[in-house]
């Protein structure tokens, strides 16, 4: 059968029986760049298209329908012109910080692919810890905002770094309180061994209400986290007109953009992996007809599925909440998230011990 | 409060207030020396309760200016138009600003436009013309070749 | 120009809000001063859209001057002509027919609604919601739709002259304005399903922007604004020109007067302006529509002042007239300038989340505050 498990198997055993090892790996490591930036841009114009088009189902209208059948080809277009379009610097800005901070912020959203698996056995990298490695990495995106708010020389710019600063730093606990609950329940830091532990069944299920209240809080802390309605007090494009990305242009500002959802993309990918499985198919207890009728959906639409299905529900969020204040949305995590978190994490270790799972 | 009524409890109060007739409610006025004055009385004093100013304006009478309060009271639904005639050299005139606050946005647009000084206002600037606009645009003798108004 | 202006201490940060921004609808230019994120001071800066009305109106006659106000407070327009032609027909002591004043009252309340309910859409859309500014549109665009119609515009209506109105209804004016109504009403549970109802909508406006009854009246609120806080001021109760007087309405009023207060009223307005339409809308009597005034209207010497409830608050039109065919001096008394300039008041230590949020609620348009 061809899955991705095994053409990347083939191409493997190719590579070593034409060539030598170390020029197999260096040959691996190129072929798995140029897939990941490919990913990267078919994702992000995917995920652009499918947010206008999310967007127009809710406010009653078409949304692109133009450029190709149903306007599929209308965020390559935009791409294009973004592309021929000149990139400005302000007189007075910090030059190098602000060309490098876009990169940052992408190379960051790079970094965060590497341990996620997007089918059976098909991982860039299964590192030992690789929730450890994602919520690491993750925070790291707030540098490359708060450089850009910081280079740009626009105090639009400087108050959306700072209020994108304290939003990322404080929902990164969170976050990673609510991740740390999967954890507990698996016993183990890997991605794959995660999925794995869900073979008979999703976490979300599983572990009933721990994982119910985790998932809850993961969605709306990565919502946060990712900038997005109705937490985007970043860009809030009424207050701060389009804040720490005020001053960009040109493919600089598609830079941001892209990587606004790849994040989403990432986020999204890690809530269905530890919460859904990943790419484990619908399993229930030990009933095999079932099972194995779930087995023949190939497992990378699974997780692609998966994904989709949280993406949608985050960019409904932003179609239908007003945004928060600044304020208030500290006060929800400090106050409600973070205290609600902790508490979870016990009830989840309590259950965890207890074996109150199925 | 009927006009009748009013006219006569003013006239007890500020005997250098003079009327005019016509109009559907009572016109008077007064030296511009006494506006402020009067304006302090019809704020304050029970049965008056003049607390809330609409319109506040300027008419370039060519000769004089007028200055026109129109105060209203929302608690016994009077209206009346207190007019003062300033001098069209030297215009200049009490704020009122510190009584009803809307003023200091009206009396720095009559400033704009017509040139009147408010004394004592908190912050006399140019609102809608550019801060270095030379010239008084609602002002009759007013002529701007470039921005020609007249049709 | 930001050294000229910036009388600052130490650490604070001066923000030019406009002429271009998101959430001014229009060339509003506020400059404001921060403390981090808290707000200082709030300082207008207005004149952008300033064409100089008044003065232009000195140089057309009392026909032609009623069609340059449509421009100032450009979503109610039919509101804006229909005080001059009341200021005029008050000097000229004209009345216009019956049919006339029901067909002004109903339009009135139309563009009521439609003011509304676009000012709905932006308000939500200046607390980041995007959504209910097209599920404003659907309904406003039916109004639009009647009014392109029967005046012929959609936005500039010019419908009312001195005497009455220009033409006569369009031949399905009734079952139109009986579809809107009907849909409406079906469509009125997804606003607060959607905006109203919201936790965070509500957090987001309940106690911000507070203006407490006697600063309205000091700072010369009208119309929502000053009824939020408690101020009965509206004109088309305590001041009725045409027939307001017969029709039943009940004139909305709340306490708190925050951001939230003024959103509610501004709902229950719509609720009542409905009510008002279909008071009128089947016992519109027959007859003219224009009373027969001469060709060249002059009016007598002295002052007129016509006020009337726009969809911001009080317009008042103050005439003053020498004899001839053109107006002396008109003065317009504007609601918007107003209750702009209770809003540094207003948010003064609050955030800037809370300036957009207030100022949302004002529902300003420029043109009408600069004229």
């Amino acid at each position: 059968m061809l899955s991705l498990e095994n053409i990347t198997r083939i191409i493997h055993e190719w590579l070593n029986s034409h060539f030598n090892p170390a020029i197999a790996l260096d040959t691996e490591f190129v072929l798995v760049g140029v897939a990941s930036i490919t990913l990267f841009a078919l994702l992000g114009l995917s995920l652009v298209w499918m947010e206008r088009k999310v967007a127009a189902v809710m406010q009653i209208r078409l949304g692109p329908n133009r450029v190709g059948p149903k306007g599929i080809f209308q965020t390559t277009a935009d791409t294009l012109k973004l592309l021929m379009k000149e990139g400005l610097v302000p007189d007075g800005a910090d030059k190098f910080l602000f060309n490098l901070a876009p990169f940052i912020v992408m190379i960051v959203a790079m970094l965060i692919l590497a341990p996620i698996a997007f089918a059976k056995n098909f991982q860039i990298w299964d590192i030992n810890i690789g929730v450890l490695y994602l919520s690491a990495i993750s925070s790291l995106s707030v540098i490359g905002i708060l450089m850009a708010g910081w280079a740009s020389n626009s105090k639009y710019s400087l108050l959306g770094a700072m209020r994108s600063g304290a939003q990322i730093v404080s929902y990164e606990l969170s976050a990673g309180l609510s991740v740390l609950s999967i954890v507990v329940l698996t016993g183990s830091l890997s991605i794959k061994d995660i999925i794995l532990s869900q073979q008979n069944g999703w976490w979300i299920f599983k572990a009933h209400i721990p994982a119910l209240i985790s998932f809850i809080i993961f969605i709306i802390a990565v919502t946060a986290e990712t900038n997005r309605a109705p937490f985007d007090m970043a860009e809030a494009e009424s207050e701060l007109t389009a804040g720490f990305h005020t001053e960009y242009s040109g493919m600089r500002f598609a830079l941001f953009f892209l990587a606004e959802y790849i994040n989403i993309f990432i986020v999204c990918a890690i809530g269905a992996t530890l919460f859904f499985g990943g790419w484990m198919p619908l399993h229930i207890g030990s009933w095999q007809a079932f099972n194995h009728i779930m087995d023949y959906i190939p497992s990378s639409i699974w997780f692609l599925g998966k994904t989709i299905g949280l993406i949608f529900l985050i960019m409904w969020f932003r179609w239908t909440f007003p945004r928060l204040r600044i304020d208030q949305l500290l006060n929800l995590e400090w106050k409600y998230l973070l205290p609600i978190s902790m508490f979870n994490l016990l009830l989840t270790s309590l259950v965890a011990i207890m074996g109150w799972y199925f | 409060m009927l006009n009748e009524d009013l006219k006569s409890k003013l006239v007890e109060i500020l005997p250098l207030i003079s009327f005019e007739d016509g109009g559907e409610w009572l016109n008077a006025y007064v030296p511009p020396e006494e506006l402020l004055a009067c304006v302090n009385q019809l704020r304050a004093t029970p049965g008056f309760d003049f607390d809330y100013l609409f319109c506040l304006t300027c008419i370039d009478w060519k000769t004089h200016f007028t200055m026109v309060y129109h105060f209203s009271s929302t608690l016994h639904r009077h209206n009346i138009v207190i007019k003062a005639r300033i001098d069209r050299m030297n215009p200049e005139i009490e704020t009122v600003s510190h009584i009803w606050r809307t003023a200091e946005m009206l009396e720095r647009e009559v400033y704009d436009l017509f040139g009147v000084v408010f004394r004592h206002h908190p912050d006399l600037r140019r609102l809608i013309m550019p801060d270095d606009w030379q010239g008084w645009p609602l002002r009759k003798d007013f002529e701007d070749p470039v921005n020609m108004i007249k049709l | 120009m930001i050294e000229e202006i910036g009388r600052t201490t130490e650490g604070d940060l001066i923000i030019n809000i406009g002429p271009q921004h998101p959430a001014t609808h229009g060339v509003l230019h506020l400059v404001i001063t921060l403390n981090g994120e808290t707000i200082k001071k709030v300082e207008p800066h207005l004149g952008y859209i300033h064409r100089s009305i008044e003065k232009m109106c000195e140089s057309l006659s009392y026909r032609q001057f009623i069609y340059v106000t449509s421009r100032m407070d450009y979503l109610s327009s039919h509101i804006n002509n229909h005080a001059c032609a009341l200021c005029v027909e008050k000097g000229l002591q004209i009345e216009p027919p019956q049919r006339a004043q029901y067909i002004r009252v109903i339009m009135d309340e139309l563009t009521r609604i439609a003011s509304h309910e676009l000012w709905w859409g932006a308000m939500a859309m200046d607390l980041g919601a995007f959504t209910p500014f097209f599920h404003a549109f659907r309904e406003r665009e039916t109004i639009t739709d009647i009014m392109e119609k029967t005046c012929g515009a959609r936005l500039t209506m010019n419908y009312m002259v001195p005497g009455g109105v220009m033409a006569e209804l369009h031949p399905g004016f009734q079952r139109d304005v009986e579809r809107f109504i009907q849909l409406y009403k079906s469509k009125f549970e997804e606003y607060s399903e959607l905006v109203t109802g919201n936790v965070i909508f509500q957090n987001r406006m309940k106690s911000v922007g507070v203006l407490s009854k006697e600063d309205a009246i000091s700072y010369g609120c009208s119309g929502p604004v000053g009824r939020a806080s408690g101020v009965s001021c509206d004109i088309r109760k305590l001041y009725p020109y045409d027939i307001y007087n017969k029709v039943e309405f009940d004139e909305i009023t709340e306490t708190e007067g925050d951001s939230y207060a003024r959103y509610v009223v501004r709902l229950k307005e719509i609720q009542q302006s409905i009510r008002i339409i279909e008071q009128l809308l089947g016992n519109i009597p027959e007859g003219d529509f224009q009373a027969k005034t001469k060709a060249v209207l002059k009016l007598p010497k002295g002052e007129f002042y016509q006020r009337v409830e726009t969809a911001r608050g009080e317009l008042g039109v103050y005439i003053v007239s020498e004899g001839g065919t053109t107006p002396y001096r008109i003065k317009f008394r504007s609601p918007g300038f107003s209750n702009l300039s209770a809003l540094e008041h207003m948010v003064k230590g609050l955030k800037i989340g809370d300036l957009i949020a207030a100022m949302g609620s004002l529902d300003l348009v420029i043109p009408d505050i600069d004229r």
